[in-house]
């Protein structure tokens, strides 16, 4: 099967519930466990938080998701058009937060590669943020 | 989410129900907090028995209470957790400062 959707939102806060349901909804057509659509929510949600709070802070701009089904994996790309990320190693660290005065945890990028199968960071500094994640659903 | 507060001698449950995330933290924080101080809660127990998500925003609201209330001495718990919020729990290393029970009266008369 193969499939595409794209999705575009201002990055308000409200939207991190609508997003992470978006996606979740368009992966229930590989027909995944229970498990496996919490875990491609989870990640969605984090994906998504960075680039609201990391990527635009307190301004508003545009977050996309690409989302693509091929066979019984899906590929998720979430991008910002915010500020980026300097370190990008740095930023992967469990823990590490550029924000901790907002009582971020720092886990964002660990709860993703907890729970997809892969997760790239591409980001420059001034231009903004792609993350491309990939689930793959072993139930089929 | 919704939120419900008990206070129980000097603990105060604070039962979540709904999805925690960045958006939902933000709204819930001040006004656990709020509780806190005016229940003079020592100990705080987190029942998420309604709790059907929650991402890594949802660490920060933890340890955030937490620093709060163990200034003063006092312990954070949670009863009622599911599987899924436990392996987020437990990738945090948050069980090194929350303490689990299984249920409500289990917390209470441990704590």
């Amino acid at each position: 099967m193969q499939n595409h959707m794209r999705l575009e939102f201002l990055s308000k806060s409200q939207n991190e519930a609508f997003a992470r349901v978006v996606v979740a909804s368009f992966a229930s057509q590989l027909d995944p466990t229970i498990e496996e659509l919490a875990d491609v929510k989870t990640a969605v949600s984090e994906a998504v938080t960075n680039a609201i709070i990391h990527g635009y802070e307190d301004m508003i701009g545009t977050v996309i998701i690409e989302c693509t089904i091929q066979d019984n994996e899906i590929e998720i790309i979430v991008i910002d058009h915010g500020k980026g990320i300097e370190n990008v190693e740095e930023a992967r660290q469990p823990l590490y937060t550029s924000k901790p005065e907002l009582e971020r945890s720092g886990m964002g990028f660990t709860v993703m590669e907890t729970f997809m199968d892969e997760v790239e960071v591409e980001s420059q500094k001034g231009a903004g943020t792609k993350i491309r994640m990939v689930k793959r659903f072993e139930s089929r | 989410m919704r939120l419900s507060f008990e206070s129980i001698n000097k603990n105060l449950v604070i039962k979540l129900d709904g999805e925690l995330d960045h958006h939902t933290a933000e709204e819930i924080r001040d006004e656990i907090d709020r509780e806190i101080d005016h229940y003079g809660a020592k100990n705080i127990i987190f029942d998420l028995s309604g709790m059907n998500f929650m991402d890594s925003s949802g660490i920060g609201v933890v340890i955030g209470r937490y620093k709060k209330v163990s200034k003063l001495g006092g312990e954070v718990a949670v009863v009622n957790i599911n599987h899924r919020i436990e392996r987020i729990f437990k990738m945090s290393g948050l069980f090194n400062i929350v303490k689990r029970f299984d249920n409500k009266k289990q917390a209470i008369d441990s704590l």
